[in-house]
């Protein structure tokens, strides 16, 4: 009975985690410049892949190797922002923003107020 | 505002040869070893102690005075609003991705942080960029300044909420984390209003 109970728990966790990186999917597709793109590309991922994990975790217990797998969240959660990071800061300097679709931008007068550079 | 490169040594730490070994980057290798091979015995943690220490010695890093506490309720709090940030707001970043035909906007915001640590300044980074909507595009170190591209924060109203959020998480790092001088930073200096 338990097992049934957690194996649908699994279920649901790995299907959640799957639509949410099918979502990711679909904002880089369809979102409009880089930027916007990072978010989708960087971040329901790290929701899904922990759901992922979780049900991979779940339908292997208890002989999952639940180290190895707290490991992959951990590493992903770790390297995302830098990545996000570095990529955001090129798109900005590099001009690949759509403009016309910020509403709100501090960095651009700060960028021109010392020249563009640190 | 300038942040004095501190040299002395590091709590926790011994010295071997002309390197400051810290033990708790040790232990830290040694977990993650453990982790890899999935059991926990002498053999697993000896090796991972050796290979740990052979690390430091070949690549070390300069000493971090870590200044951090932590506070365990504070922690869960943060914990707690940290899996429901990330939640709604991957719902949130999947309903713009599906809502086909209309273009999202958003605001590229500068926040200035109260904290002048290093390492709180990091945390409410990489905090910011795991959860979806918020992506660091800049980071002015100098001021402690976090530039955030906000998804979907489409006015100067909903920009400013979103300030409002930046800074509501790095008070709660802060009290999960800081030091007492830290806190007593973030309680002394008032959020700026407006723009920078």
């Amino acid at each position: 009975m338990t097992h049934q109970v957690i194996d649908w728990i699994a279920v649901g966790c790995l299907l959640t985690g799957a639509l949410l990186s099918f979502a990711a999917g679909v904002g880089l597709v369809r979102f409009p410049d880089l930027l916007s793109r990072m978010h989708t590309a960087a971040k329901p991922q790290v929701l899904g892949l922990i759901l992922i994990l979780i049900g991979i975790g779940l339908r292997m217990w208890p002989e999952s190797h639940v180290g190895v797998l707290v490991l992959i969240a951990l590493f992903q959660i770790l390297t995302v922002p830098v990545a996000g990071h570095i990529a955001g800061r090129v798109a900005y300097r590099t001009g690949r923003v759509r403009h016309d679709l910020i509403a709100v931008d501090d960095l651009q007068a700060e960028l021109e107020g010392d020249g563009g550079t640190r | 505002m300038t942040r004095p490169d501190v040299q002395r040594r590091p709590p926790l730490a011994f010295r071997l040869g002309r390197v400051y070994v810290q033990v708790p980057s040790l232990i830290a290798m040694t977990v993650v070893w453990a982790l890899l091979f999935g059991e926990l015995s002498v053999g697993v943690v000896l090796s991972g102690l050796l290979v740990s220490l052979a690390i430091v010695l070949i690549f070390p890093l300069p000493p971090v005075d870590p200044g951090l506490r932590l506070r365990p309720w504070p922690f869960l709090v943060f914990l707690g609003r940290f899996a429901t940030d990330l939640i709604t707001a991957s719902v949130k970043v999947v309903g713009q991705a599906f809502a086909f035909g209309r273009l999202p906007r958003s605001s590229v915001i500068g926040v200035p942080l109260r904290s002048r640590s290093d390492l709180l300044l990091t945390m409410t980074a990489v905090t910011l960029s795991v959860i979806p909507g918020s992506v660091i595009v800049e980071v002015r170190y100098a001021t402690s300044t976090l530039f955030v591209h906000v998804l979907g924060a489409a006015d100067p109203a909903a920009a400013e909420a979103a300030r409002r959020d930046v800074w509501a998480l790095e008070e709660r790092i802060t009290r999960a984390f800081g030091t007492r001088e830290d806190l007593a930073r973030l309680e002394g200096t008032p959020v700026a209003g407006g723009t920078l």
